[in-house]
Protein backbone atom coordinates (compact mmCIF):
# COMPACT_ATOMS: atom_id res chain seq x y z
CA UNK A 1 0.00 0.00 0.00
CA UNK A 2 2.67 2.48 1.09
CA UNK A 3 4.83 1.26 -1.75
CA UNK A 4 1.95 1.93 -4.16
CA UNK A 5 1.72 5.51 -2.93
CA UNK A 6 5.42 5.94 -3.60
CA UNK A 7 5.04 4.50 -7.07
CA UNK A 8 2.07 6.79 -7.71
CA UNK A 9 4.23 9.74 -6.69
CA UNK A 10 6.90 8.64 -9.11
CA UNK A 11 4.42 8.26 -11.96
CA UNK A 12 2.92 11.66 -11.20
CA UNK A 13 6.35 13.24 -10.79
CA UNK A 14 7.36 11.97 -14.21
CA UNK A 15 4.27 13.53 -15.79
CA UNK A 16 4.84 16.84 -14.03
CA UNK A 17 8.40 16.89 -15.33
CA UNK A 18 7.24 16.27 -18.87
CA UNK A 19 4.50 18.92 -18.60
CA UNK A 20 6.96 21.49 -17.33
CA UNK A 21 9.22 20.95 -20.31
CA UNK A 22 7.36 23.63 -22.21
CA UNK A 23 7.08 26.27 -19.53
CA UNK A 24 5.36 28.97 -21.50
CA UNK A 25 2.72 26.66 -22.90
CA UNK A 26 2.15 25.22 -19.43
CA UNK A 27 1.76 28.68 -17.89
CA UNK A 28 -0.73 29.65 -20.60
CA UNK A 29 -2.77 26.52 -20.04
CA UNK A 30 -2.84 27.10 -16.33
CA UNK A 31 -4.02 30.68 -16.75
CA UNK A 32 -6.56 29.64 -19.38
CA UNK A 33 -7.98 26.96 -17.07
CA UNK A 34 -8.26 29.58 -14.33
CA UNK A 35 -10.13 32.12 -16.41
CA UNK A 36 -12.21 29.75 -18.52
CA UNK A 37 -13.71 28.20 -15.43
CA UNK A 38 -15.11 31.61 -14.46
CA UNK A 39 -17.50 31.29 -17.39
CA UNK A 40 -19.01 28.48 -15.41
CA UNK A 41 -19.54 30.76 -12.44
CA UNK A 42 -20.84 33.46 -14.71
CA UNK A 43 -23.77 31.17 -15.46
CA UNK A 44 -24.64 31.18 -11.78
CA UNK A 45 -24.49 34.98 -11.68
CA UNK A 46 -26.62 35.30 -14.80
CA UNK A 47 -29.22 33.08 -13.19
CA UNK A 48 -29.32 35.38 -10.17
CA UNK A 49 -29.55 38.44 -12.32
CA UNK A 50 -33.16 37.52 -12.90
CA UNK A 51 -34.02 36.16 -9.50
CA UNK A 52 -32.83 36.94 -5.99
CA UNK A 53 -33.50 33.53 -4.60
CA UNK A 54 -33.10 30.05 -5.94
CA UNK A 55 -35.54 28.18 -3.74
CA UNK A 56 -34.37 29.26 -0.32
CA UNK A 57 -30.81 29.91 -1.53
CA UNK A 58 -29.22 33.31 -1.98
CA UNK A 59 -26.54 34.00 -4.56
CA UNK A 60 -23.78 33.84 -1.97
CA UNK A 61 -24.98 30.55 -0.64
CA UNK A 62 -25.03 29.09 -4.13
CA UNK A 63 -21.57 30.54 -4.66
CA UNK A 64 -20.46 28.62 -1.60
CA UNK A 65 -21.93 25.39 -3.03
CA UNK A 66 -20.33 26.15 -6.35
CA UNK A 67 -16.94 26.73 -4.77
CA UNK A 68 -16.99 23.51 -2.75
CA UNK A 69 -18.02 21.51 -5.77
CA UNK A 70 -15.51 23.20 -8.08
CA UNK A 71 -12.59 22.70 -5.77
CA UNK A 72 -13.47 19.05 -5.28
CA UNK A 73 -14.02 18.56 -9.00
CA UNK A 74 -10.71 20.17 -9.92
CA UNK A 75 -8.79 18.21 -7.32
CA UNK A 76 -10.41 14.96 -8.46
CA UNK A 77 -9.53 15.84 -12.00
CA UNK A 78 -5.97 16.50 -10.89
CA UNK A 79 -5.58 13.37 -8.80
CA UNK A 80 -7.30 10.61 -10.72
CA UNK A 81 -7.67 12.20 -14.12
CA UNK A 82 -10.55 12.47 -16.33
CA UNK A 83 -11.16 9.10 -17.94
CA UNK A 84 -11.79 11.01 -21.16
CA UNK A 85 -8.82 9.37 -22.85
CA UNK A 86 -9.69 6.01 -21.44
CA UNK A 87 -12.07 4.89 -24.22
CA UNK A 88 -9.28 5.66 -26.67
CA UNK A 89 -6.89 3.51 -24.63
CA UNK A 90 -9.28 0.60 -24.73
CA UNK A 91 -9.90 1.01 -28.42
CA UNK A 92 -6.30 1.14 -29.56
CA UNK A 93 -5.26 -1.70 -27.28
CA UNK A 94 -3.15 0.31 -24.88
CA UNK A 95 -5.26 -0.99 -22.04
CA UNK A 96 -3.77 -4.41 -22.85
CA UNK A 97 -0.35 -3.07 -21.95
CA UNK A 98 -1.67 -2.31 -18.48
CA UNK A 99 -2.91 -5.87 -18.22
CA UNK A 100 0.57 -7.31 -18.81
CA UNK A 101 2.05 -5.24 -16.01
CA UNK A 102 2.15 -6.50 -12.45
CA UNK A 103 -0.11 -3.79 -11.03
CA UNK A 104 -3.82 -3.17 -10.66
CA UNK A 105 -5.42 -1.63 -13.73
CA UNK A 106 -7.27 1.13 -11.91
CA UNK A 107 -4.06 2.13 -10.17
CA UNK A 108 -2.26 2.38 -13.50
CA UNK A 109 -5.00 4.50 -15.05
CA UNK A 110 -5.07 6.85 -12.11
CA UNK A 111 -1.30 7.12 -12.32
CA UNK A 112 -1.31 7.89 -16.02
CA UNK A 113 -3.42 11.03 -16.34
CA UNK A 114 -2.08 13.72 -14.05
CA UNK A 115 -2.40 17.22 -15.52
CA UNK A 116 -0.96 19.94 -13.37
CA UNK A 117 -2.79 22.63 -15.33
CA UNK A 118 -6.02 21.51 -13.67
CA UNK A 119 -4.81 23.42 -10.61
CA UNK A 120 -6.05 26.48 -12.51
CA UNK A 121 -9.63 25.41 -12.01
CA UNK A 122 -9.03 24.60 -8.35
CA UNK A 123 -7.60 28.10 -7.88
CA UNK A 124 -10.74 29.54 -9.41
CA UNK A 125 -12.82 27.55 -6.91
CA UNK A 126 -10.78 28.99 -4.08
CA UNK A 127 -11.36 32.53 -5.36
CA UNK A 128 -15.12 31.93 -5.45
CA UNK A 129 -14.95 30.37 -2.00
CA UNK A 130 -13.24 33.46 -0.60
CA UNK A 131 -15.85 35.64 -2.28
CA UNK A 132 -18.72 33.58 -0.86
CA UNK A 133 -17.32 33.39 2.65
CA UNK A 134 -16.54 37.11 2.62
CA UNK A 135 -20.24 37.88 2.37
CA UNK A 136 -21.88 34.99 4.20
CA UNK A 137 -20.90 35.65 7.82
CA UNK A 138 -20.57 31.99 8.72
CA UNK A 139 -20.51 31.35 12.46
CA UNK A 140 -17.23 29.39 12.35
CA UNK A 141 -16.60 26.81 15.03
CA UNK A 142 -14.60 23.59 15.20
CA UNK A 143 -17.45 21.57 13.78
CA UNK A 144 -17.86 23.80 10.73
CA UNK A 145 -14.15 23.99 9.96
CA UNK A 146 -13.94 20.23 10.32
CA UNK A 147 -16.95 19.83 8.05
CA UNK A 148 -15.27 21.80 5.25
CA UNK A 149 -11.99 19.97 5.73
CA UNK A 150 -13.64 16.54 5.66
CA UNK A 151 -16.21 17.23 3.00
CA UNK A 152 -13.66 18.09 0.31
CA UNK A 153 -11.78 14.76 0.50
CA UNK A 154 -15.14 12.97 0.77
CA UNK A 155 -16.35 14.83 -2.31
CA UNK A 156 -13.16 13.85 -4.15
CA UNK A 157 -13.81 10.20 -3.35
CA UNK A 158 -17.46 10.48 -4.44
CA UNK A 159 -16.52 12.17 -7.73
CA UNK A 160 -13.76 9.60 -8.30
CA UNK A 161 -16.21 6.76 -7.79
CA UNK A 162 -18.77 8.22 -10.16
CA UNK A 163 -16.14 8.84 -12.83
CA UNK A 164 -14.75 5.36 -12.48
CA UNK A 165 -18.19 3.91 -13.10
CA UNK A 166 -18.55 6.29 -16.06
CA UNK A 167 -15.20 5.08 -17.37
CA UNK A 168 -16.42 1.48 -17.31
CA UNK A 169 -18.72 2.36 -20.22
CA UNK A 170 -15.64 2.26 -22.43
CA UNK A 171 -15.57 -1.51 -22.08
CA UNK A 172 -18.98 -1.84 -23.66
CA UNK A 173 -19.22 0.88 -26.24
CA UNK A 174 -16.60 1.73 -28.78
CA UNK A 175 -17.02 5.46 -28.47
CA UNK A 176 -17.90 6.16 -24.86
CA UNK A 177 -16.06 9.46 -24.48
CA UNK A 178 -19.15 11.65 -24.51
CA UNK A 179 -20.99 9.32 -22.21
CA UNK A 180 -18.12 9.40 -19.77
CA UNK A 181 -18.19 13.20 -19.88
CA UNK A 182 -21.81 13.12 -18.76
CA UNK A 183 -20.56 11.58 -15.54
CA UNK A 184 -17.73 14.03 -15.00
CA UNK A 185 -18.94 17.45 -16.16
CA UNK A 186 -22.59 16.53 -15.68
CA UNK A 187 -21.93 15.48 -12.12
CA UNK A 188 -20.06 18.66 -11.37
CA UNK A 189 -22.85 20.76 -12.84
CA UNK A 190 -25.50 19.09 -10.74
CA UNK A 191 -23.44 19.30 -7.58
CA UNK A 192 -23.04 23.05 -8.01
CA UNK A 193 -26.73 23.79 -7.56
CA UNK A 194 -28.90 23.27 -4.50
CA UNK A 195 -30.55 19.89 -4.72
CA UNK A 196 -33.93 21.17 -3.48
CA UNK A 197 -34.56 23.19 -6.64
CA UNK A 198 -34.56 20.04 -8.73
CA UNK A 199 -37.63 17.92 -9.40
CA UNK A 200 -38.24 15.24 -6.85
CA UNK A 201 -37.25 12.20 -8.92
CA UNK A 202 -33.97 13.79 -9.90
CA UNK A 203 -33.45 14.76 -6.28
CA UNK A 204 -33.91 11.22 -5.06
CA UNK A 205 -31.66 9.98 -7.82
CA UNK A 206 -28.92 12.39 -6.74
CA UNK A 207 -29.30 11.76 -3.05
CA UNK A 208 -29.56 8.00 -3.02
CA UNK A 209 -28.33 6.53 -6.31
CA UNK A 210 -25.59 8.80 -7.62
CA UNK A 211 -24.66 10.42 -4.32
CA UNK A 212 -23.92 13.90 -5.69
CA UNK A 213 -26.02 15.54 -2.97
CA UNK A 214 -23.32 14.46 -0.54
CA UNK A 215 -20.61 16.25 -2.49
CA UNK A 216 -21.56 19.65 -1.09
CA UNK A 217 -25.31 20.09 -0.62
CA UNK A 218 -25.53 18.36 2.78
CA UNK A 219 -22.19 19.67 4.09
CA UNK A 220 -23.19 23.18 2.98
CA UNK A 221 -26.49 22.99 4.88
CA UNK A 222 -24.51 22.29 8.02
CA UNK A 223 -21.85 24.96 7.49
CA UNK A 224 -24.43 27.62 6.58
CA UNK A 225 -26.73 26.49 9.40
CA UNK A 226 -29.60 26.26 6.96
CA UNK A 227 -32.73 24.30 7.75
CA UNK A 228 -33.02 21.59 5.10
CA UNK A 229 -35.71 22.82 2.70
CA UNK A 230 -36.55 19.17 2.11
CA UNK A 231 -36.79 18.33 5.80
CA UNK A 232 -34.48 15.34 5.47
CA UNK A 233 -32.87 13.86 8.60
CA UNK A 234 -30.06 16.00 9.97
CA UNK A 235 -27.88 12.92 10.18
CA UNK A 236 -27.42 13.04 6.39
CA UNK A 237 -25.38 16.21 6.79
CA UNK A 238 -22.66 14.18 8.49
CA UNK A 239 -22.89 11.20 6.21
CA UNK A 240 -20.58 12.31 3.38
CA UNK A 241 -17.47 10.32 4.50
CA UNK A 242 -19.50 7.14 4.94
CA UNK A 243 -21.27 7.66 1.63
CA UNK A 244 -17.88 8.30 0.02
CA UNK A 245 -16.50 4.99 1.28
CA UNK A 246 -19.60 3.13 0.16
CA UNK A 247 -19.43 4.77 -3.27
CA UNK A 248 -15.77 3.81 -3.59
CA UNK A 249 -16.64 0.21 -2.70
CA UNK A 250 -19.42 0.06 -5.27
CA UNK A 251 -17.19 1.64 -7.91
CA UNK A 252 -14.43 -0.87 -7.24
CA UNK A 253 -16.86 -3.78 -7.63
CA UNK A 254 -18.26 -2.36 -10.88
CA UNK A 255 -14.76 -1.72 -12.20
CA UNK A 256 -13.70 -5.29 -11.50
CA UNK A 257 -16.80 -6.62 -13.21
CA UNK A 258 -16.15 -4.38 -16.21
CA UNK A 259 -12.55 -5.51 -16.56
CA UNK A 260 -13.68 -9.11 -16.23
CA UNK A 261 -16.20 -8.50 -18.98
CA UNK A 262 -13.50 -6.97 -21.18
CA UNK A 263 -11.16 -9.87 -20.61
CA UNK A 264 -13.74 -12.48 -21.45
CA UNK A 265 -15.39 -10.64 -24.33
CA UNK A 266 -12.18 -9.21 -25.69
CA UNK A 267 -12.82 -5.53 -26.43
CA UNK B 1 7.13 -23.26 -20.31
CA UNK B 2 3.85 -23.03 -22.19
CA UNK B 3 1.20 -25.74 -22.28
CA UNK B 4 -1.90 -25.22 -24.33
CA UNK B 5 -4.68 -27.78 -24.64
CA UNK B 6 -7.76 -27.46 -26.76
CA UNK B 7 -7.64 -23.70 -26.30
CA UNK B 8 -10.67 -21.89 -27.69
CA UNK B 9 -11.73 -18.28 -27.77
CA UNK B 10 -15.22 -17.44 -28.84
CA UNK B 11 -16.37 -13.89 -29.45
CA UNK B 12 -19.95 -12.78 -29.71
CA UNK B 13 -20.10 -9.98 -32.22
CA UNK B 14 -23.21 -7.88 -32.65
CA UNK B 15 -23.94 -6.68 -36.12
CA UNK B 16 -26.39 -4.19 -37.49
CA UNK B 17 -27.71 -1.04 -35.90
CA UNK B 18 -31.35 -1.59 -35.14
CA UNK B 19 -31.98 -5.27 -35.41
CA UNK B 20 -28.84 -6.42 -33.70
CA UNK B 21 -27.83 -9.80 -34.85
CA UNK B 22 -25.59 -11.91 -32.67
CA UNK B 23 -22.83 -13.62 -34.57
CA UNK B 24 -20.59 -16.12 -32.82
CA UNK B 25 -17.01 -16.14 -34.05
CA UNK B 26 -14.43 -18.67 -32.94
CA UNK B 27 -11.19 -16.73 -33.17
CA UNK B 28 -9.20 -19.69 -31.86
CA UNK B 29 -10.62 -23.18 -32.26
CA UNK B 30 -9.22 -25.77 -29.92
CA UNK B 31 -5.49 -25.45 -30.53
CA UNK B 32 -2.92 -27.47 -28.59
CA UNK B 33 0.85 -27.13 -28.37
CA UNK B 34 3.73 -27.15 -25.91
CA UNK B 35 6.75 -24.92 -25.73
CA UNK B 36 9.81 -26.02 -23.77
CA UNK B 37 12.01 -23.69 -21.78
CA UNK B 38 14.67 -22.07 -23.96
CA UNK B 39 12.86 -22.43 -27.28
CA UNK B 40 12.69 -19.62 -29.78
CA UNK B 41 9.67 -20.17 -31.90
CA UNK B 42 7.82 -18.28 -34.55
CA UNK B 43 4.07 -17.88 -34.60
CA UNK B 44 2.76 -17.10 -37.99
CA UNK B 45 -0.57 -16.52 -39.62
CA UNK B 46 -2.46 -14.13 -41.86
CA UNK B 47 -4.31 -11.18 -40.34
CA UNK B 48 -7.30 -12.23 -38.32
CA UNK B 49 -6.14 -15.84 -38.08
CA UNK B 50 -6.15 -15.82 -34.28
CA UNK B 51 -2.51 -14.98 -33.59
CA UNK B 52 -2.98 -12.05 -31.27
CA UNK B 53 -5.98 -13.67 -29.60
CA UNK B 54 -3.71 -16.61 -28.70
CA UNK B 55 -1.00 -14.30 -27.38
CA UNK B 56 -3.59 -12.39 -25.35
CA UNK B 57 -4.71 -15.61 -23.72
CA UNK B 58 -1.12 -16.65 -23.02
CA UNK B 59 -0.32 -13.32 -21.36
CA UNK B 60 -3.49 -13.27 -19.27
CA UNK B 61 -5.14 -10.36 -21.07
CA UNK B 62 -8.03 -12.49 -22.29
CA UNK B 63 -9.80 -15.31 -20.50
CA UNK B 64 -10.16 -18.44 -22.69
CA UNK B 65 -13.66 -19.63 -23.55
CA UNK B 66 -12.58 -23.26 -23.27
CA UNK B 67 -9.47 -25.36 -22.95
CA UNK B 68 -6.47 -25.15 -20.70
CA UNK B 69 -3.43 -22.83 -20.67
CA UNK B 70 -0.45 -22.96 -18.36
CA UNK B 71 2.36 -20.45 -18.72
CA UNK B 72 5.39 -20.71 -16.43
CA UNK B 73 3.31 -23.03 -14.27
CA UNK B 74 0.51 -20.47 -13.83
CA UNK B 75 -2.99 -20.04 -15.17
CA UNK B 76 -2.52 -16.70 -16.97
CA UNK B 77 -6.01 -15.25 -16.65
CA UNK B 78 -6.34 -16.07 -12.95
CA UNK B 79 -2.87 -15.06 -11.88
CA UNK B 80 -2.24 -12.22 -14.24
CA UNK B 81 -0.19 -10.07 -11.88
CA UNK B 82 2.05 -12.91 -10.73
CA UNK B 83 2.63 -13.96 -14.30
CA UNK B 84 3.31 -10.38 -15.41
CA UNK B 85 6.44 -10.31 -13.27
CA UNK B 86 7.84 -13.36 -15.02
CA UNK B 87 7.06 -12.56 -18.63
CA UNK B 88 7.88 -9.70 -20.92
CA UNK B 89 5.70 -8.54 -23.77
CA UNK B 90 6.22 -6.16 -26.61
CA UNK B 91 3.48 -5.26 -29.01
CA UNK B 92 5.10 -3.71 -32.05
CA UNK B 93 2.67 -0.91 -32.73
CA UNK B 94 1.85 -0.01 -29.16
CA UNK B 95 3.96 2.25 -27.08
CA UNK B 96 4.72 1.29 -23.54
CA UNK B 97 7.33 3.98 -23.02
CA UNK B 98 6.41 7.40 -21.67
CA UNK B 99 6.16 9.58 -24.74
CA UNK B 100 7.39 12.91 -23.38
CA UNK B 101 10.10 11.61 -21.06
CA UNK B 102 13.73 10.76 -21.71
CA UNK B 103 14.07 7.07 -22.50
CA UNK B 104 15.98 6.35 -19.31
CA UNK B 105 13.14 7.81 -17.20
CA UNK B 106 10.74 5.23 -18.65
CA UNK B 107 13.15 2.49 -17.63
CA UNK B 108 13.35 3.95 -14.16
CA UNK B 109 9.53 3.96 -13.85
CA UNK B 110 9.29 0.40 -15.11
CA UNK B 111 11.86 -0.65 -12.56
CA UNK B 112 9.49 0.51 -9.85
CA UNK B 113 6.39 -0.88 -11.51
CA UNK B 114 8.07 -4.30 -11.67
CA UNK B 115 9.84 -3.89 -8.31
CA UNK B 116 13.23 -4.77 -9.80
CA UNK B 117 15.98 -4.67 -7.15
CA UNK B 118 18.35 -1.81 -7.99
CA UNK B 119 21.41 -4.01 -8.40
CA UNK B 120 19.72 -6.25 -10.89
CA UNK B 121 18.29 -3.24 -12.66
CA UNK B 122 21.72 -1.66 -13.00
CA UNK B 123 23.18 -4.91 -14.34
CA UNK B 124 20.39 -5.46 -16.85
CA UNK B 125 20.39 -1.88 -18.06
CA UNK B 126 24.17 -1.86 -18.52
CA UNK B 127 23.88 -4.98 -20.63
CA UNK B 128 21.09 -3.65 -22.86
CA UNK B 129 22.85 -0.33 -23.26
CA UNK B 130 25.77 -2.21 -24.69
CA UNK B 131 24.02 -4.83 -26.79
CA UNK B 132 21.35 -2.53 -28.20
CA UNK B 133 23.63 0.50 -28.31
CA UNK B 134 21.25 2.73 -26.38
CA UNK B 135 23.75 5.30 -25.13
CA UNK B 136 23.44 7.82 -27.98
CA UNK B 137 19.75 8.38 -27.22
CA UNK B 138 19.30 7.31 -23.62
CA UNK B 139 18.40 10.82 -22.45
CA UNK B 140 16.37 11.77 -25.52
CA UNK B 141 12.59 12.11 -25.08
CA UNK B 142 10.87 9.10 -26.59
CA UNK B 143 8.84 11.21 -29.00
CA UNK B 144 12.06 12.32 -30.69
CA UNK B 145 13.42 8.82 -31.26
CA UNK B 146 13.51 7.19 -34.67
CA UNK B 147 11.42 4.05 -35.05
CA UNK B 148 14.47 1.83 -34.79
CA UNK B 149 15.65 3.56 -31.64
CA UNK B 150 12.21 3.35 -30.13
CA UNK B 151 11.93 -0.37 -30.83
CA UNK B 152 15.28 -0.91 -29.13
CA UNK B 153 13.93 1.07 -26.20
CA UNK B 154 10.73 -1.01 -26.17
CA UNK B 155 12.72 -4.24 -26.21
CA UNK B 156 14.75 -3.04 -23.25
CA UNK B 157 11.54 -2.06 -21.46
CA UNK B 158 10.13 -5.54 -22.00
CA UNK B 159 13.32 -7.19 -20.71
CA UNK B 160 14.45 -5.00 -17.82
CA UNK B 161 12.84 -7.12 -15.14
CA UNK B 162 14.55 -10.23 -16.45
CA UNK B 163 11.58 -12.26 -17.75
CA UNK B 164 11.89 -15.99 -18.41
CA UNK B 165 9.53 -15.75 -21.33
CA UNK B 166 9.20 -13.06 -23.93
CA UNK B 167 6.24 -12.47 -26.23
CA UNK B 168 7.04 -10.29 -29.20
CA UNK B 169 4.44 -9.10 -31.64
CA UNK B 170 5.95 -7.83 -34.90
CA UNK B 171 9.20 -6.63 -33.31
CA UNK B 172 10.87 -5.68 -36.59
CA UNK B 173 7.93 -4.09 -38.39
CA UNK B 174 8.93 -0.93 -40.23
CA UNK B 175 12.63 -1.24 -39.42
CA UNK B 176 15.39 -0.78 -41.96
CA UNK B 177 17.75 -3.64 -42.75
CA UNK B 178 20.45 -2.61 -40.30
CA UNK B 179 18.03 -2.10 -37.41
CA UNK B 180 16.30 -5.39 -38.20
CA UNK B 181 19.60 -7.17 -38.12
CA UNK B 182 20.46 -5.66 -34.76
CA UNK B 183 17.13 -6.68 -33.23
CA UNK B 184 17.46 -10.21 -34.59
CA UNK B 185 20.96 -10.56 -33.21
CA UNK B 186 19.76 -9.34 -29.86
CA UNK B 187 16.91 -11.85 -29.74
CA UNK B 188 19.23 -14.67 -30.74
CA UNK B 189 21.63 -13.68 -28.01
CA UNK B 190 19.18 -13.44 -25.12
CA UNK B 191 17.74 -16.76 -26.20
CA UNK B 192 21.12 -18.51 -26.47
CA UNK B 193 22.92 -16.96 -23.56
CA UNK B 194 20.22 -16.19 -21.04
CA UNK B 195 17.96 -19.09 -21.93
CA UNK B 196 14.96 -16.78 -22.38
CA UNK B 197 12.10 -18.52 -24.13
CA UNK B 198 10.88 -16.35 -27.00
CA UNK B 199 7.61 -16.54 -28.86
CA UNK B 200 7.71 -14.36 -31.90
CA UNK B 201 4.63 -13.30 -33.82
CA UNK B 202 5.55 -11.86 -37.13
CA UNK B 203 4.76 -11.27 -40.75
CA UNK B 204 8.44 -10.96 -41.49
CA UNK B 205 9.55 -14.34 -42.65
CA UNK B 206 13.14 -13.18 -42.57
CA UNK B 207 12.85 -13.00 -38.79
CA UNK B 208 11.67 -16.56 -38.70
CA UNK B 209 14.19 -17.97 -41.13
CA UNK B 210 17.08 -16.44 -39.26
CA UNK B 211 15.92 -17.00 -35.71
CA UNK B 212 13.48 -19.82 -35.25
CA UNK B 213 13.95 -23.55 -35.31
CA UNK B 214 10.30 -24.20 -34.86
CA UNK B 215 7.29 -22.64 -36.41
CA UNK B 216 3.61 -22.62 -35.54
CA UNK B 217 1.23 -21.57 -38.26
CA UNK B 218 -2.35 -20.66 -37.47
CA UNK B 219 -5.06 -20.06 -40.02
CA UNK B 220 -8.72 -19.39 -39.33
CA UNK B 221 -8.28 -20.29 -35.68
CA UNK B 222 -6.69 -23.68 -36.29
CA UNK B 223 -3.04 -24.71 -36.10
CA UNK B 224 -2.07 -25.92 -39.54
CA UNK B 225 1.64 -26.44 -38.91
CA UNK B 226 3.73 -27.18 -35.87
CA UNK B 227 7.26 -28.23 -36.64
CA UNK B 228 10.73 -27.35 -37.85
CA UNK B 229 11.51 -25.20 -40.84
CA UNK B 230 13.43 -27.91 -42.83
CA UNK B 231 10.44 -30.25 -42.48
CA UNK B 232 8.19 -27.45 -43.62
CA UNK B 233 10.29 -26.98 -46.73
CA UNK B 234 10.24 -30.66 -47.43
CA UNK B 235 6.52 -30.96 -47.05
CA UNK B 236 5.33 -27.85 -48.80
CA UNK B 237 8.38 -26.76 -50.71
CA UNK B 238 9.10 -29.94 -52.69
CA UNK B 239 9.64 -27.98 -55.87
CA UNK B 240 12.87 -26.11 -56.44
CA UNK B 241 14.07 -23.78 -59.15
CA UNK B 242 16.98 -24.32 -61.51
CA UNK B 243 18.12 -21.03 -62.96
CA UNK B 244 20.22 -21.47 -66.09
CA UNK B 245 22.14 -18.97 -68.18
CA UNK B 246 22.38 -20.19 -71.75
CA UNK B 247 24.92 -19.12 -74.30
CA UNK B 248 22.30 -17.23 -76.26
CA UNK B 249 18.58 -16.49 -75.90
CA UNK B 250 16.50 -19.50 -76.80
CA UNK B 251 12.94 -20.79 -76.82
CA UNK B 252 11.79 -22.23 -73.47
CA UNK B 253 13.65 -25.48 -72.97
CA UNK B 254 11.71 -28.68 -73.26
CA UNK B 255 13.34 -31.01 -70.77
CA UNK B 256 11.82 -33.98 -69.04
CA UNK B 257 10.92 -33.45 -65.36
CA UNK B 258 10.93 -29.66 -65.41
CA UNK B 259 8.63 -26.82 -66.39
CA UNK B 260 9.94 -23.46 -67.55
CA UNK B 261 8.56 -20.73 -65.30
CA UNK B 262 10.12 -17.68 -66.82
CA UNK B 263 12.42 -16.64 -69.64
CA UNK B 264 14.45 -13.46 -69.58
CA UNK B 265 16.91 -13.16 -72.44
CA UNK B 266 19.38 -15.99 -72.11
CA UNK B 267 18.21 -16.83 -68.59
CA UNK B 268 15.52 -19.40 -67.87
CA UNK B 269 13.85 -20.53 -64.66
CA UNK B 270 12.90 -24.22 -64.44
CA UNK B 271 10.68 -25.66 -61.73
CA UNK B 272 11.49 -29.24 -60.85
CA UNK B 273 11.33 -31.96 -58.23
CA UNK B 274 14.03 -34.48 -57.34
CA UNK B 275 17.71 -34.44 -58.27
CA UNK B 276 19.27 -31.22 -59.53
CA UNK B 277 22.28 -32.93 -61.11
CA UNK B 278 20.16 -35.22 -63.29
CA UNK B 279 18.17 -32.28 -64.52
CA UNK B 280 21.34 -30.29 -65.17
CA UNK B 281 22.69 -33.14 -67.27
CA UNK B 282 19.51 -33.22 -69.32
CA UNK B 283 19.56 -29.45 -69.81
CA UNK B 284 23.20 -29.60 -70.88
CA UNK B 285 22.24 -32.06 -73.63
CA UNK B 286 19.73 -29.71 -75.20
CA UNK B 287 21.51 -26.36 -74.84
CA UNK B 288 24.93 -24.87 -74.07
CA UNK B 289 25.12 -23.78 -70.45
CA UNK B 290 27.16 -20.82 -69.29
CA UNK B 291 26.13 -20.75 -65.67
CA UNK B 292 23.52 -22.21 -63.33
CA UNK B 293 22.17 -22.05 -59.81
CA UNK B 294 19.60 -23.93 -57.73
CA UNK B 295 17.21 -21.93 -55.61
CA UNK B 296 15.36 -23.28 -52.59
CA UNK B 297 11.82 -21.97 -52.45
CA UNK B 298 11.79 -19.15 -49.93
CA UNK B 299 9.72 -19.51 -46.84
CA UNK B 300 7.40 -16.77 -48.02
CA UNK B 301 6.46 -18.89 -50.97
CA UNK B 302 6.00 -21.92 -48.75
CA UNK B 303 3.75 -20.07 -46.37
CA UNK B 304 1.70 -18.80 -49.29
CA UNK B 305 1.25 -22.39 -50.37
CA UNK B 306 0.22 -23.46 -46.87
CA UNK B 307 -2.40 -20.74 -46.62
CA UNK B 308 -3.69 -21.57 -50.06
CA UNK B 309 -3.94 -25.25 -49.19
CA UNK B 310 -5.72 -24.49 -45.92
Amino acid sequence: MVESVFLWRRLVGAQIRSQLQYRLSFALELVAAFFLSFIDFLAVLVLFHNTHQLGTWSVHQVAFLYALSSISFALTDLLIGHFDQFPQKVRDGNFDIMLVRPRGTLFQIVGSDFQLRRLGKAAQGVVVLVYALGTLHVAWDVGRVLMVLVSIPAAIVIFSSIWTVGGCIAFWTVDGGEFTNAFTYGGNFLAQYPVDILSSWLRRFLAYIVPLAFVCYFPALYVLDKPDPLGLPRLLQFASPVVALAAAGVAAVIWRAAVRHYRSAGG
Amino acid sequence: MIEVEELTKRFVVRRGRLRRERVVVDAVKGISFRVERGELLGYLGPNGAGKSTTIKMLTGILVPSAGRVTVAGLDPSRRRIELARRIGAMFGQRIQLWWDLPLVDSFELLRHIYRVPSERYARNLARFREVLDLDPFLTTPVRQLSLGQRIRGELTAAMLHGPELLFLDEPTIGLDVVAKQRVREFLGEINREDGVTVMLTTHDLGDIERLCKRLLVIDRGTLIWDGGIPELRERYGGERLLIVDLERPAAPLAVEGAVVDRVDGARQWLRFRGSASELTARVAQSARLVDLQVAEPDIEEIVRRIYAGG
